[in-house]
Formats: C-alpha cells, structure tokens, sequence
C-alpha cells in the first residue's frame, strides 16, 4: 500500500531519480558515443577537423537534451505526444513545399542553426502518437474499425509525404515502426494480413511512381554484379571491405577500403563497413553486441515501467531501434538493398542522432518515472 | 472504474508481453543471421576479400628493363643502350602549366607546335599522370635545366635509357626501334601482355624477329592508389630482367666499308662465307639513320624516306626483287651440262642476234662474239649463246637447277620483310599468269631476263654454293650457341689439318656427310673456271676490276637486268646506259667469290640503274672483296679464340 502510494506521487530528490536511471543503458550509449567519435575520426581519414569535430559537438549536445529528457517527467511527454506528432506532420508537410533541395530529393528544413530533417523525427514522432493512443482507448476497442481508421492515417500520411521527399529508406522505418506499436497493441493478425495484402495489390502503382535510382537499387540488389561499377559498386566494395578486415580487422586509422575512398559514404550509411574492415570479426561481433546490449535495456525498461504507453512506447522504440540497426547491417552486408537506413549514433547526421538521444531520453524518463501514471 | 481499468491494463499488459516476446524471439533470429553473415564474410570468405582489396588498393606501373643488345661477329655492339636525359611534367605538382610551357621554350630546344601537341596530350591525361616534355635533351640542355630547376616547379628531368644506333650502315639489317603503337599490339601478342605506354618496340629487321627476347621482362613499380586512382605512396619495386644480347655474324667494319662505298648509288651488297653461310655483310643503300626512329621521327624527315626515288626504307638485299640478268648463265650452263643437254664443247656462232619463230632475240653485243665456247660464252657473257642452251634445256630443267641453289626462296628466317623472288617454269606461269609457256620466254629466261626475280642476297647464296664446290649451305645472320658445326665446316677443318691428303669427291660426301647440288662436280669446276676467265683474262666482262695479287684474285660474273628493252634505232645509233632516263637504265650485277686459290667468300652487289655490271657494280665488289680478304685472317683468329664453331 505504502509502495502504491508513493506510485502515485510524481517522486522525489534528485537522488531518487538519479537511483532510477539505467546506468548499464546510459554507459552504453556513452560508449558508442565515444566509439562513433573514433570511426568518425578514421572516416576523414585520421582528421577530426571534418567530421568528427561535428559529430563529437553534437553528440555532446544531443547527450545533455537525452539527460534533460529523461529527468523530464513522462506524463510530460505522455499529454504532449499528439502535439509533437502534428507539429511534425506539418514540418513535413512545410518541407514538402519549401524544404531545402539536395541531390534530387526535398528532406530538409532550414533551422539556421542545423539543417533538421522532420522525417528522421517521425520515427520517434508516430510510436509517441501511436503509444499515447493505444494508451487511452480501452482493450476491447483495439479491433473496431473505428478505432483502426486513426492508427491507419496515422502511419500513412507520413510514410506518403516522405517516400515522395523522396526517401524510400526513411519512409520504410517510419512504416515499420507505427506497424510494430499497432501490433504491439492488440491488433489482429487478419486485419494486418488484409493491409498487406492490399499493400500487394497496390505495389506495382507504387513502383510505378518510384524514381529510377530507386528501382535501379532494387534490382542491384538482386543481383549486384550485373553493373559493379554502377550501382552495384557500394554493396560489392562493402562487401570487399568487411570480408578483407578478416578476424581480427586492419586496424584502427589502418582500413584501406576506407581510406583509399573505395567505400561510398563510409561516414553515413556505411561506418559500419569502415568499423568492421578496421576491427574485424571480433570488432563487429562486439559491435553488435553493444546495440543488443542496448535494444535489451530498452525492452527491460519497457517490463519494469507500469503505464500502457510507457511499455508501448519502450517496446515500439526497442524494436525500431533494432529494425534501424538490422536494415543498415543487413544493407552493409549486402543482404537488403541499399535503402539509405543510418546506423544509430554511430553514422554522421544531425537528424538521426536528434531523434535517437530525444527517443532513448523518452526510454530514460520511463524509467525514472517507471512508478508514475501518466494520463 | 478503477477495476475496469485495472483488468484493461492487466489484458492490454498481456497481449503487450506475449506479442514482445515474440517479435524478441524474431529479433534473435535476425541476430543470428547477422552474426552468420559476418563471420561468412570475414572468416571463411576473408582470403578472397583480402585478395579483392589489394587488387582495389594496389596499381602497377610498369617500365621497361634495357633492351637486349645486338653485337657484330666481334662483340661490337651495333646496336646498343645509351643513358638519356628526359623531361617530364606532372600537372598536380605544376602551379601554371602555361609559364611552365613558355619558360621551358626559352630553356630547351621545342618548337611551337611541339608545345600544342604536349598541351593536347596533357589534357587527355589525368592530373597525376606524368607526361614526357622532352625525350632526348642534350646534355647541355639538361643541366641548364638543372640549373633553372626552382623556377620550373612540377618539371622533373629524368636519366633513362634509350636505343642508339652505332651507323647507318646496319640500319636494314638490324632494323630500328620506335614507340609502340596499337598495329603493333594487334600483330604481336607478346606486346599485349607487356602493356608500357610508350615502350619502344623493333619495327622491321632483326629488331622486329628478336622483339620479344630483346625487350626481356618488363619490371614494375606498385602504388598503393585511393579509388579515384591517384597514387598514394610506392609499395615495391621489381627491376625485371634485361633483355637477351644477340651476336650476328656481321662484321661492322665491313658493313661501314661498303655502306660508305655504296653511299651514293642506290643498291645492295652482300657477303657470305661459303663454307659456312655466314652473312658478313647485308647492306641497302641509300640508308636511313635508324636513330631518328627512337624518339619519334619528325614529320619532315618521315616524308623525306617515304618520298625519296630511291626508297632508302626498303632492305634492297633481301626485300629488292631484280631479274638476275646475265649471273643467271652460271646455273644456265651448270644445267644444260648437268642434265647432259649439251656438251661443255658446244659451239655457237653468234652473229649478234638469232631468230626465233620470226621472232629476234639480241645479243648486248650488236657486232656479235662470233664462233664461241661454253667458256667463253660465260667469259664475255654472250647471249646468242646462251639462247641456243636455254632452248635446249628448257625453263622447267632450268627452274629446277635454280631452286635447288636458294632462288626462289626465302634465304633467311630473320626477316619479316624478306621476298621470296621468282624462279619461272610451265606451271608457275598457268598458275600465276594463267597463259601457256612459250618458247621465247624460255630464251629471255636463260639469260636472267623475263619472269625471274632475285634478291642480292639470294644470288650471293647461288655464288656461295657454286664456290664451295657445290655443296648446300645454310645461311645464317645470328649466331645461336647451339648451332651445330656444319659438315662443310668439318671437312674444310680436315683439310687444312691434313694438306696434301686428297679426298675424292665421292668420298668426301660419304665422310663428312655434306650435301651435293651436283651430279658431276666437274660441271660446278667449269662454271668456276669460266668466272675466273671473265674476270681474269682479256676481254672478260671484269677484266678492268680484277687483282693481280693471288691474295685477292677473285672470279666473277657481271649481270644487267634489263628495265626497259631497247628499240631497233636505239640499238642501231648504239645508244649508251648513261644517256636514257635514269629510271630507264638496267640494273648492274657483279657476283664473285674469292679467293680464287681458295674460296672462302662469295658476294653479290647490285646497283640500280647503274647501266653495267662491268662498270657499276664490279668496281664496287672489287673493293669489298679486298676488305674482306683482309679482315679474313682477324675473323679466323678470333673464331678461334672464342672457341665458336670448331
């Protein structure tokens, strides 16, 4: 009774929160951090002026919001979550129309500070939302069409206005990761079969309207050698660096793929390849590792908390996190087609890591408020 | 209320939990996969990857090692390597290639135009790729380029090491070398797999047969390079192997003698050792200066050769067809007695011409020789005579005796460029021609006119073989370390061993082994006999270029081979050679061997449009022969000496 009582009441001395914090989660951030700041370091080439200096600012940065998000109490972020979804959606919507342009797709909005991409948010943004609505409505209610019809735009309207930004890889994960809430929450199998069938139906429409470099990925990846110096080049060199870092990798500062420039966008999509060429079997292995480490935390996080929206938001986070960590080594490794899917904190970019910090923060609040109810 | 929302929790907490643990287990699959794949990767596969990237992250620059040398009989090299002074340019490390351009011009001896073509070929190039300003400073170029060197940042002068040429004199026979070019890769399959930019590779000659062992295996310099293909820093280097040295069995100092006597004609001369086939000398004139090829050859000088009258590219002594003329009657007589078509006193009256079928055929000499012999036939080459021999004999007979002393086919082995010449018969002329053999062209051909062509050095091997005493030789320009002794060689070491012991020819063939071109070597004896008379009795055709001294007296035979037939009145106002259109003139032939006691060389030389034999070309081969005759003791001793062929 004691222990209830003290649940209802928002807690406590900083120390209490402080005792609250997931520590073996917050290490291990901190270490991939750190680890990143390497492999950023090796992607320049042994420079840390170009982008490691950057990536190092902001993961500082985006450190400190992770702690102040996580002491800000999670009721906060339970009754703001529809507020942030719409604010996103209609970033979205205004990068639809005025964002900034590069290399043929519009993704980009001008922050004057950092150029800040509202997709990348939007995977944080849609397990919010879907968490907070799966949180409210009652368990009987999961399965009537009425209260379906929310979830569904939901997950489309955003997944429509970013595959025509366009960025297919983005759009996939935010697709993904409203999925998982939805399911997560109760939702029958049939009614997901029926979407995916539709989906079925309508994917040759889909393709139809896809740009040509993304059907051109898609068929490299069936089979990349047809054009290696095309664009099958990326999956093959990836492939090239990793199997040559062998077991126990070349080195640090030492990967030659990488630093002879044969590995494309080896500071983004492909720092893993570059870590893996350097640190070997051994190195990726511990790597991947560190991420498991992480997504297990998360999913412990999500059991201990209390709330609906809570365990909704930990488990849908856990598993986005895991699908973004899958799709991009998966990717590397040349088995799915190169989507452009960052790696979580390791890969240079502003957005991604904003959005990774801002959601682990959600996770960190959950579990310093783990005892609150919230709504 | 709150029990209802507490069994909601509860059941939404379940669903929640089960459906987790589900999608963890997937998450562990997903985790095995990517483990499999990255051990597949990095373990199993890891050999093949590795291999990969080091063919991604290495380049090979490949050089060539110093051409194979090509030395006389005496070791002289005649062609040999020469240490040059490059300049090179990398754009990268160039601030502005145009002052670089326009100071270099100041500095070092190009021409305008030179500049344009180094700027179009700098542009075609990648910014890190070298390009050659200069291939050939002289040395006060290149140290003045030294001296200036601050002021013309990105060039780098360069020692390296080039092709040279010892004379003229051997520039058909050795051939000469120039820059590669893509016919060359598409005809020569070794080149394809060699693959310098630039490389001089042999065109023509011997520089072109011995290619491939000449250049030896190309060294290599490897570059780590990134993947835009810039090079980062150098790996290793593997120097190659030189290319293999070849000793011919020219002497150079023969083939500078007659290259100097023959400078002003246009012609070709060649000398053979009969015993041996040694070539000792293969000179065409006029020649060319095979080093203008190493570098490039400038247009002008290109046009120049292409252009000339005289057509200095071509190698007259193996790759110059000329009708033998009269130096063909030698194996006319030889075959009329060897098939025992006439008898060696066979008498002709010749009148200055005979009818045939109401067709005339002339003789040179329009008064006529009068009532002749076999011999003196040869001696004053009379053409009435040979007329009556030929009709009797006939061309197939003829063409037989022919092939089997070298004409009508290839001499040599060395030569891409060598012809194969003409030795006419019946079928020849069906096959080639497609018309029947008439019996005037039978006439024509006893005397080395009509369908026959020979090349010099084809008629220096008939000489040969007649001089030795008709026994078949072999003739050889290069002298391989395996070559066999030839049998002739063995028998001719035996005799001078043991003077006095004379063999008879039966015996000789049996012993030794040799190959005999005769039936009866009395008929080969008579042919030998005549030449000496043409040569060294009055009214020989040679008379005026013969040698007193037993030392070089030598037995030869004069030859014209006609371009253009006379007329009626030109023949009747006895029109001289030296006042027709010089491209209407004969071509002049002498063919001797020597020393008549004992014969050790033969040779042939020819002079275009030189008129006669007599006086063109006689005088010519007198002198060689007395330089030969002269080095003769010298080549002996140092073949002694260097323990070759004995």
């Amino acid at each position: 009774m004691l222990y209830s009582r003290k649940s209802l009441h928002t807690p406590f001395s900083i120390i209490d929160k402080m005792y609250h914090l997931d520590f073996t989660l917050l290490f291990s951030i901190l270490l991939l951090g750190v680890i990143s700041i390497f492999a950023q370091f090796s992607s320049s080439g042994g420079n840390f002026d170009y982008y490691s200096k950057s990536h190092a600012l902001r993961f500082g940065v985006f450190f400190i919001l992770f702690l102040v998000v996580s002491f800000t109490q999670i009721s906060f972020w339970h009754s703001s979550s529809f507020l942030l979804f719409f604010f996103l959606l209609l970033l979205l919507l205004y990068v639809k129309f005025y964002g900034i342009q590069s290399q043929g797709s519009r993704r980009w909005v001008n922050l004057f500070l950092i150029n800040l991409q509202p997709s990348e948010l939007m995977k944080i943004g849609i397990i919010l939302f879907l968490s907070k609505y799966y949180h409210q409505i009652s368990a009987g209610d999961v399965n009537k069409v009425k209260y379906l019809l929310y979830p569904v735009i939901a997950i489309l309207a955003p997944f429509i206005l970013v595959v025509s930004q366009p960025d297919l890889g983005t759009a996939i994960l935010i697709l993904l990761s409203g999925v998982v809430v939805t399911w997560l929450a109760g939702v029958r199998w049939k009614i997901f079969a029926y979407l995916s069938l539709l989906a079925i139906v309508t994917a040759p429409i889909v393709i139809s309207f896809l740009k040509p470099y993304q059907k051109s990925r898609i068929l490299t990846f069936l089979n990349p050698d047809s054009d290696p110096l095309g664009a099958g080049y990326q999956i093959i060199q990836s492939k090239i660096a990793i199997g040559s870092g062998g077991l126990f990798g070349k080195g640090f500062l030492n990967g030659s793929q990488a630093y002879l420039n044969f590995l494309p966008e080896k500071h983004t999509d492909f720092i893993f390849t570059l870590f893996a060429e350097e640190f070997g079997f051994l190195g990726s292995v511990a790597m991947v590792f560190l991420y498991f480490l992480i997504t297990y935390r998360i999913i412990k996080i999500g059991n201990e908390t209390r709330s609906i929206f809570g365990k909704l938001y930990c488990y849908g986070f856990a598993n986005a996190f895991f699908i973004y960590v899958a799709v991009n080594m998966s990717m590397v490794l040349g088995l799915l087609p190169i989507v452009g899917a960052p790696l979580p904190i390791l890969s240079y970019g502003g957005s991604s890591m904003l959005a990774i910090m801002f959601g682990l923060g959600i996770v960190m609040s959950c579990s310093v408020y783990k005892n609150s109810a919230v709504g | 209320m709150l029990s209802f929302n507490s069994s909601n929790i509860a059941s939404k907490t379940r669903t929640i939990g089960r459906r987790m643990f589900l999608l963890n287990s997937i998450k562990a699959l997903v985790l095995v996969g990517i483990f499999g794949r990255l051990a597949t990767l990095q373990i199993n596969e890891a050999t093949k990857y590795r291999t990969l990237a080091d063919k991604n992250r290495f380049r090979e620059t490949k050089f060539a090692p110093p051409r194979g040398v090509i030395k006389d009989y005496y070791g002289v090299e005649i062609a040999s390597n020469t240490r040059i002074y490059q300049l090179h340019v990398t754009p990268e490390n160039t601030p502005d290639m145009d002052k670089l351009l326009f100071r270099l011009k100041n500095l070092i001896n190009i021409s305008t135009r030179k500049i344009a073509s180094i700027k179009k070929k700098i542009k075609k190039k990648k910014k890190w790729e070298t390009t050659i300003i200069s291939d050939n400073l002289t040395w006060s170029e290149f140290s003045k380029l030294n001296l200036f060197l601050h002021e013309l940042e990105g060039a780098v002068p360069v020692v390296s090491i080039a092709r040279i040429y010892k004379n003229n004199a051997s520039a058909h026979a050795i051939g000469y070398v120039s820059e590669i070019s893509p016919r060359d890769i598409r005809n020569k399959k070794y080149l394809k797999n060699i693959d310098i930019a630039g490389i001089a590779v042999g065109k023509t000659g011997l520089e072109s047969t011995l290619d491939e062992e000449m250049l030896g295996s190309p060294g290599f310099l490897r570059y780590e390079v990134n993947a835009f293909g810039k090079k980062i820093k150098q790996v290793s280097v593997d120097k190659g192997s030189k290319g293999e040295t070849f000793r011919t069995t020219l002497d150079n100092e023969v083939q500078t003698f007659a290259a100097k006597l023959l400078q002003n004609v246009s012609g070709a001369a060649c000398v053979m050792d009969i015993y041996s086939g040694d070539i000792i000398s293969m000179v065409s004139s006029p020649s060319f200066n095979p080093n203008s090829f190493i570098h490039g050859i400038e247009q002008k000088e290109w046009n120049g050769l292409l252009n000339d009258r005289d057509k200095p590219m071509i190698n007259k002594a193996i790759s110059g067809l000329y009708p033998p003329g009269s130096t063909i009657k030698t194996l006319t007589a030889l075959s009329a007695l060897e098939n025992d078509v006439v008898s060696p006193k066979l008498i002709v009256e010749c009148k200055g011409y005979i009818d045939l079928h109401g067709e005339r055929f002339n003789c040179w000499k329009k008064k006529g020789h009068g009532v002749v012999g076999m011999r003196t036939a040869l001696k004053k080459s009379c053409d009435v005579y040979f007329y009556e021999v030929a009709r009797r004999l006939g061309i197939d007979r003829l063409a037989a005796t022919a092939e089997k002393f070298g004409l009508g086919q290839k001499v040599l082995q060395n030569y891409n460029e060598e012809k194969a010449g003409v030795v006419p018969n019946t079928k020849w002329k069906i096959k080639e021609i497609g018309k029947n053999w008439y019996l005037g062209e039978t006439l024509h051909s006893g005397i080395g006119q009509g369908y026959f062509l020979t090349t010099p050095l084809q008629l220096s091997l008939m000489t040969a073989q007649i001089a030795n005493g008709g026994f078949k030789i072999k003739p050889r320009i290069l002298i391989d370390k395996n070559d066999q002794v030839s049998n002739l060689q063995k028998y001719l070491a035996h005799k001078n061993s043991t003077p006095g012991n004379v063999m008879s020819t039966k015996d000789r063939i049996f012993n030794f082994g040799l190959k005999p071109l005769f039936r009866n070597q009395e008929n080969i004896n008579l042919v030998k006999e005549a030449m000496f008379a043409a040569t060294n009795e009055v009214g020989g055709t040679s008379y005026r270029s013969r040698y007193k001294d037993k030392k070089y007296m030598f037995a030869g035979k004069t030859g014209s081979s006609q371009i253009k037939r006379f007329t009626e009145e030109q023949r009747e106002a006895e029109v001289k050679q030296e006042n027709i259109t010089y491209l209407e003139r004969d071509h002049a032939w002498f063919i001797a061997f020597a020393p008549v006691s004992d014969p050790k060389y033969a040779i042939s030389v020819l002079v275009e449009h030189g008129g006669s034999g007599s006086k063109a070309a006689a005088p010519l081969a007198s002198k060689i022969i007395k330089k030969v005759l002269e080095r003769h003791e010298n080549r002996i001793s140092y073949r002694n000496q260097s323990n070759e062929n004995v």
